[in-house]
């Protein structure tokens, strides 16, 4: 399977990337580990006539803390992000979620901004960052912009990123004190796989009262992109979470959810596995 | 258009030009020769095309050579050194890991980067290491065995 031919850019720095693609947005792709992009290629449903790599600018590539909460550079692989101290240290669920991508293969080439912006409803990282309360940097040659990740995805592999403009890296604030979370994930198999269903899940509790202060729950590949079940938040928090708690909670996201039926499951299978796995995400985290 | 590529593998740099669109794969195997190296789904999910990577192992079938400027590069023949077999290879054969062989060069990466990360896994840790290699032959079983015997006490 020979690739058509194509131009190849390699700048070490953003600012030379955003110009180049500028210049070239009409026939330009940017690269990270090329794990979706090549395979897309490679089944001819995109020709890119330059590509532009981004892997060697280093201001891409960086976990930094700071008093905001964590950066993420939006080249930072999957490997990285599974084993980071840093992550596991306040940002666990991020980490489960890259964990979760593909293949060892896989995640050592596979970036954080190339999950986002390849735009999958069925995403790794997505779901975890949508319950962190992520937002996105994009840089373009008119500047940066920020906004919050729910509002990035648009639709099926489909993102506001305009032609011109490259994620940058995301911000996540740090999670409430006394929170646990859990990421879940139902495949077919236990080599790489799509996710059936995902879900997220951060939850706050008191610690005396054991009252559910502040619920974020998160689900990937039942619906055009990946979405927070909002009813499902607001139905936890200010409840302890018993075992009939958490069986309604499962109900409602069944709910709230809007999956297709393709070539791995039933419409009615995935939001059958909604309700299994949110009630077994939210038990895991409070484990 | 040509590009200049340098890239070092089991040791040796090559210095070589190549149109954008050549895989490390192709480089690998139709540039430099080594055809240990295999071609499998060209998708990157069956793993047969697994090279070392900086240590790290990647499906080579989707990695466009150009972006591997400079780095390193190991391939199944770069596993034996000066004609001697290495204990991961010798394992292999001994627990009979290998029938048609075709995921063997593969599998031996996976593995050889498992156990220079921890040359203690467990059963589970190795199988999870190898998700990325597809066996259409053994099931698996003797893959894990050969790996299991090299474990360090």
């Amino acid at each position: 399977m020979r690739l058509r031919k194509f131009e190849f850019f390699s700048p070490t720095s953003l600012m030379e990337a955003v110009e180049l693609l500028a210049q070239h947005k009409a026939k330009a792709k940017v690269i990270g580990g090329g794990t979706d992009l090549i395979i897309q290629m490679k089944q001819k449903l995109i020709h890119p006539g330059l590509i532009i790599n981004l892997l060697e600018i280093l201001e891409l590539k960086g976990i930094e803390k700071n008093s905001d909460g964590l950066r993420v550079g939006s080249m930072v692989n999957h490997s990285t992000l599974e084993s980071s101290a840093l992550l596991c240290e306040g940002w666990k669920i991020l980490a489960a979620g890259s964990h979760q991508v593909g293949s060892p293969q896989i995640r050592n080439l596979g970036t954080l901004g190339g999950n986002l912006c390849n735009a999958s409803p069925s995403a790794d990282t997505a779901p975890p960052l949508l319950v962190l309360e992520a937002k996105a940097n994009i840089v373009s040659p008119r500047g940066e912009r920020v906004l919050p990740l729910e509002s990035f995805f648009v639709g099926p592999g489909i993102t506001v990123l305009e032609k011109d403009e490259i994620l940058k890296e995301v911000t996540i604030p740090a999670m409430p004190q006394n929170s646990t979370s859990a990421y879940l994930k139902l495949g077919r198999r236990k080599s790489p796989d799509l996710a059936l269903v995902s879900t997220a899940v951060i939850l706050t509790l008191n610690p005396q009262t054991r009252i559910c202060e502040r619920a974020r729950v998160a689900l990937g590949s039942v619906s055009p992109t990946p979405m927070r079940a909002k009813n499902t938040e607001k139905f936890l928090m200010g409840r302890i979470l018993d075992g009939n708690v958490i069986r309604e909670a499962g109900d409602i996201a069944k709910r709230e959810c809007c999956p297709i039926s393709d070539i791995r499951a039933s419409a009615e299978y995935r939001r059958e596995m909604v309700r299994v796995f949110t009630e077994r995400a939210i038990k895991q985290a409070l484990n | 258009m040509k590009y200049p590529l340098s890239l070092k593998v089991n040791e040796e740099v090559f210095e070589i030009e190549i149109p954008a669109n050549r895989t490390l794969l192709d480089v690998i195997r139709d540039e430099l020769g080594l055809t240990g190296t295999k071609y499998g789904c060209g998708t990157g999910e069956c793993g047969a095309c697994t090279v070392l990577l900086d240590g790290l192992p990647v499906n080579a079938c989707i990695i466009p050579a150009l972006q591997v400027n400079r780095r390193s590069v190991t391939t199944i023949e770069g596993v034996s050194r000066d004609g001697v077999i290495h204990p991961i290879q010798e394992a292999f054969i001994t627990y009979g890991a290998i029938q048609c062989g075709y995921c063997t060069p593969g599998m031996i990466l996976s593995a050889k980067a498992l156990l220079d990360r921890n040359p203690r896994p467990q059963e589970m840790e190795v199988r999870e290491a190898l998700v990325g290699n597809l066996c259409r032959c053994t099931g698996y079983q003797k893959i894990v065995e050969a790996i299991l015997s090299l474990v360090k006490r």
